[in-house]
């Protein structure tokens, strides 16, 4: 974001100013609160006991801090038959997204080069096609794309989740990389191609090492939409192949015996750890993603 | 000396079409998961597909199975009461941090952070969390008792007529940051110049706003409601984890439904009906949407 | 009814980077004042200063009578033109216009007689109803001077409103803007980097450099008396020609420039000689403007003339002018001559000096002898 040079601008001083700016930063706090509440109750309920949790509200903060419910959510919860904690499908969920977006960067960044760099007639139709797959339901693939797997032997499997979010990933890395190799001037190909370069040449000679930030860009929105969805886990693969999100979900769902609201937390937690920690350390890229996704041109 | 010229002739050619070549594979990729499976679902909605897909045509039967199913109108009605307040909502909200976030604050970086994170989150998660803070019992109703008001009721979580709310809220809380962000993203594009202009002019900054800045930003009121139009006709994750479409199915979405009737119910040909008006309705907001948006940038 | 404005001892840090500083300017009821300098020099932020567009450090701005160190923009009696001309962009010309009276709740009546009257004035009353974005940029610019005029302010402040004109556009807009200032007698303050600008506008030139102010001056007295080199080196285009050389005292002050081996020796006439005490030896710099230096025995005679004799190096001819470029102990040295007495490159050509308007500078300070 451009910096401003209106915050010179000289102001109407007095009370009225003052209690106007004191109001303003009452709401903007009150906001804080609002969203970090409920960080704060799952960070305080994972570590309470179960009876802790019934003689409080859910806003007292733990008077005896345990981590047994983090022990019990990483290796003995039970997620559906198995009772080893969510450790397994974290692995999962590990192996399913590093390949998926290494895969789809990697690919979206050759079809972002292609498309905006070398002029081919269609160009422009296959982006918006390619480009239209982003937005799209996935419940209208969801049937198609389980009978293929079966016929593929992938159902049910990893490997099969990381054909799934790769292929639908592609849209997505197409247009980051599109956008970014739109405002990449067309002198640096012509001068390229002067020196006799070739297409192949270009891509991992010049314009891949000037896209670091789009890179960086690319794949943080890809793994934290990769780690947190749930609609493809859930549809494609069953029990052992879960990843951590189903099942974060089928712990916390569980119909039997008590509910372990301390474990839930905890649960989430691990759930949700990756993703937050990406964003907290590179969260200037993954804001730059959503902007970049709100196609803005 | 004929064939050298020959390969180097047809290595030309391979040269020129080689982004051709290149894109082609990805972008078949994109047809046939795509194309072809939208193809394939539609197919199968005009079919007499039960519990496996079968081939023979059956016209618009399915369709008339859907809107037959009283659980379908649910569904849509729950869509729309939750697409309406989760946008405007949402709206309302990020517009307000936005503006208020411009008023050059000292610590903006560290609440814009504050705001946003629970984009970062999976729904699965943010469900979870709001279903514990709304536990009837547990939750924010035992908060209130305990605070003194001692008849106050939030049930909500289990309440048939209320259910939907708790899935506006929660969705609401995970998303109106991203309004925001988008909409202090088009805050700060406005020309400085045109503000150094009102303050001559001697507009307040209510003013200022209303008047100037707002209607500049009215491209960016387009694209955060088709954002989030978007996002709430996708809503499955959430719906899950907070209610699991109930109680009953009192909560329940297209998303949801759909998946209901085609992992659950086994009734393909009736889940890929409504995955197809799915379909139809994001392509009837997205496609206007694209086409003017990329027309602008061919420009 | 026009305003005079005082500044005194301003001072503006932006960080740790002072950008201006320290400085007293007094401008008189009706004048045109402009500010010229460099990229970098502060101009732009004094005009901020007075607008109130940004909040001073340190000293003090009176508009008038009154104080206006705290006052917000809207109530210093000034109206501004932009460079961009920062017209709202979802606003009609008309709505551009009355934006500023409707805030100060002005009737309907005047506000429609006001814009009646301006956009007469400007001719832009056949665009009332248009946006921003179906103008011109020279019609931008009369709509962004309209909704300047029609605040009838004690002061008017423009920042380089005339940067985004091609160069027609620019000459005649600058004329209209001295037409409507004659025509109205306000006080202006005027910021520009195109030193023409500021000789054809301004009846006080502020040239500014790094936060200073180096002189402030009519046009006619920065261009014949700068005050030290760095206005004598901005003012005038082509530039100054700046010899380095050292004063000779042998019967009469002479300058013997630096690195030459012919000889040459610039003699400067007889008050300047009696005027100025720097000893012999002392590094000085000539300044001699290229409208000086003509070719030999081509005007009419008169005295301080000195005649030399150099080789032609590059000849650049403009139209109503031919430079030439010659050198002088190894640096470039650039003369106006008349097209017809212009000679090929590598002939020696005589050149003809009026010494009466050569400027002599200490080497070491800038400032003049």
């Amino acid at each position: 974001m451009r910096q401003r040079t209106t915050s010179g601008i000289v102001r109407p001083s007095g009370p009225g100013a003052v209690l106007l700016r004191g109001l303003l930063f009452a709401v903007l706090a009150l906001f804080c609160l609002y969203y970090l509440v409920p960080l704060f109750v799952m960070i305080s309920t994972s570590l309470k006991s179960l009876e802790e949790i019934r003689a409080g509200t859910f806003l007292s903060p733990p008077r005896a801090v345990t981590f047994e419910a983090w022990g019990k959510a990483w290796n003995a919860a039970c997620v559906g038959v198995r009772c080893d904690g969510l450790e397994p499908y974290v692995w999962n969920s590990v192996l399913m997204t590093v390949p998926a977006v290494a895969i789809s960067t990697i690919l979206g960044a050759l079809n972002g080069y292609a498309l905006t760099k070398w002029r081919f007639p269609g160009a422009d139709i296959i982006f918006a096609l390619i480009l239209f797959g982003a937005f799209i339901p996935f419940q209208v693939i969801l049937l198609p794309m389980a009978r293929t797997l079966g016929q593929l032997g992938l159902a049910g499997t990893v490997p099969g989740l990381i054909l799934v979010h790769t292929v639908y990933g592609l849209a997505f890395t197409t247009l980051f990389f599109r956008n970014f190799f739109v405002g990449v001037s067309d002198g640096i190909m012509q001068a390229a191609k002067v020196d006799g370069a070739g297409f192949f040449g270009i891509f991992f000679g010049i314009v891949l090492p000037m896209s670091l930030p789009a890179i960086v860009v690319t794949v943080i929105w890809q793994f934290t939409q990769i780690w947190n969805d749930f609609l493809f886990g859930v549809a494609f693969t069953v029990g052992d192949s879960n990843p951590v999100t189903v099942a974060l979900n089928n712990v916390v769902n569980t119909s039997t015996g008590v509910k372990e609201y301390n474990v839930d937390m905890a649960a989430a937690i691990i759930a949700g750890l990756p993703t937050l920690l990406v964003y907290v350390v590179a969260g200037a890229y993954f804001v730059r993603g959503l902007s970049a996704g709100a196609v803005k041109g | 000396m004929q064939q050298a010229s020959l390969f180097r002739t047809l290595g030309q050619t391979l040269e020129r079409r080689l982004p051709l070549l290149v894109v082609s594979p990805l972008f078949s990729l994109s047809l046939f998961f795509v194309y072809g499976f939208i193809a394939w679902t539609a197919y199968i909605s005009l079919t007499k597909s039960g519990v496996m897909p079968v081939y023979t045509f059956d016209g618009l039967a399915q369709y008339e199975r859907l809107w037959d199913t009283p659980r379908w109108y649910v569904a849509l009605k729950n869509l729309f009461i939750f697409s309406s307040l989760f946008i405007g909502i949402s709206m309302a909200i990020g517009i307000l941090l936005a503006i208020l976030l411009d008023q050059h604050i000292r610590l903006e970086g560290m609440i814009r952070t504050i705001y946003l994170y629970p984009m970062a989150l999976s729904f699965i998660v943010t469900g979870t969390v709001w279903k514990w803070i709304l536990n009837p019992g547990l939750g924010i109703e035992h908060l209130m008792r305990q605070a003194g008001f001692e008849n106050f009721t939030f049930d909500w979580l289990v309440n048939s007529d209320f259910a939907i709310y708790t899935v506006v809220i929660a969705a609401v809380w995970q998303s109106s940051g991203y309004a925001m962000a988008l909409f202090l993203a088009g805050l700060r594009s406005v020309d400085d110049e045109i503000l150094k202009a009102a303050a001559i002019d001697g507009a307040r900054p209510w003013r200022v706003y209303t008047g100037i800045v707002l209607p500049i930003l009215r491209p960016v009121f387009l694209s955060t409601v088709i954002i989030l139009a978007h996002l709430a006709i996708k809503s499955f994750d959430l719906v899950v984890a907070l209610t699991g479409g109930g109680p009953g199915y009192a909560t329940d979405m297209p998303a949801t439904f759909m998946y209901a009737f085609a992992f659950q119910r086994s009734e393909l040909g009736v889940a890929a009906a409504s995955a197809v008006m799915m379909l139809m309705t994001v392509t009837a907001i997205i496609v206007p949407y694209l086409y003017s948006e990329l027309r602008g940038t061919r420009k | 009814m026009a305003e005079g404005i005082r500044l005194q001892s301003v001072r503006k840090f932006f960080g740790a980077n002072e950008v201006i500083k320290g400085i007293d300017l007094e401008i008189e009821p009706g004048e045109f004042v402009v500010l010229v300098g460099p990229s970098g020099c502060g101009k732009s932020t004094l005009l901020n200063l007075i607008a109130g567009l940004e909040t001073l450090s340190g000293g003090d701005v009176f508009i008038g009578d009154e104080k206006v160190n705290t006052t917000p923009p809207r109530d210093r009696d000034i109206a501004m033109v932009f460079q961009s001309y920062a017209l709202y962009p979802t606003k009609t010309v008309r709505q551009n216009i009355t934006f500023g009276m409707e805030t100060r709740r002005i009737p309907k009546a005047r506000q429609e007689e006001a814009v009646t009257e301006f956009t007469r004035l400007l001719q832009i009353d056949r665009l009332l109803d248009r946006k921003p974005g179906q103008l011109s940029g020279g019609q931008r610019q009369r709509v962004a001077m309209g909704r300047a005029l029609v605040r009838n302010p004690a002061v008017f402040l423009f920042d380089e409103p005339l940067s985004n004109l091609d160069a027609k556009l620019r000459i005649e807009m600058r004329t209209e803007i001295k037409k409507l200032h004659q025509r109205l007698g306000k006080t202006v303050v005027y910021v520009t980097h195109d030193q023409i600008e500021a000789m054809t506008l301004a009846t006080r030139i502020a040239v500014m450099d790094n936060g200073h102010i180096r002189q402030v001056a009519d046009p006619g007295t920065i261009y014949e008396n700068p005050a030290d080199l760095f206005v004598a080196g901005f003012m005038g285009s082509p530039p100054m020609n700046m010899i380095r050389g050292r004063l000779l005292r042998d019967g009469g002050l002479r300058v013997a420039p630096d690195g030459d081996e012919d000889g040459l020796l610039f003699p400067l006439p007889e008050d300047e000689a009696a005027r100025i005490a720097a000893p012999e030896g002392h590094k000085v710099v000539l300044g001699l403007r290229p409208e000086t230096i003509f070719a030999a025995g081509t005007e009419l005679p008169g005295p301080d003339r000195y005649i030399f004799e150099r080789r032609v190096e590059v000849v650049e001819p403009t139209g109503p002018d031919t430079m030439i470029v010659f050198q002088i102990g190894g640096q470039d040295v650039i003369a106006r001559v008349r097209p017809e007495d212009a000679r090929a490159t590598g002939t020696p050509f005589s050149f003809e000096v009026d010494m009466g308007k050569a400027k002599l500078f200490d080497a070491a300070t800038g400032k003049r002898l």
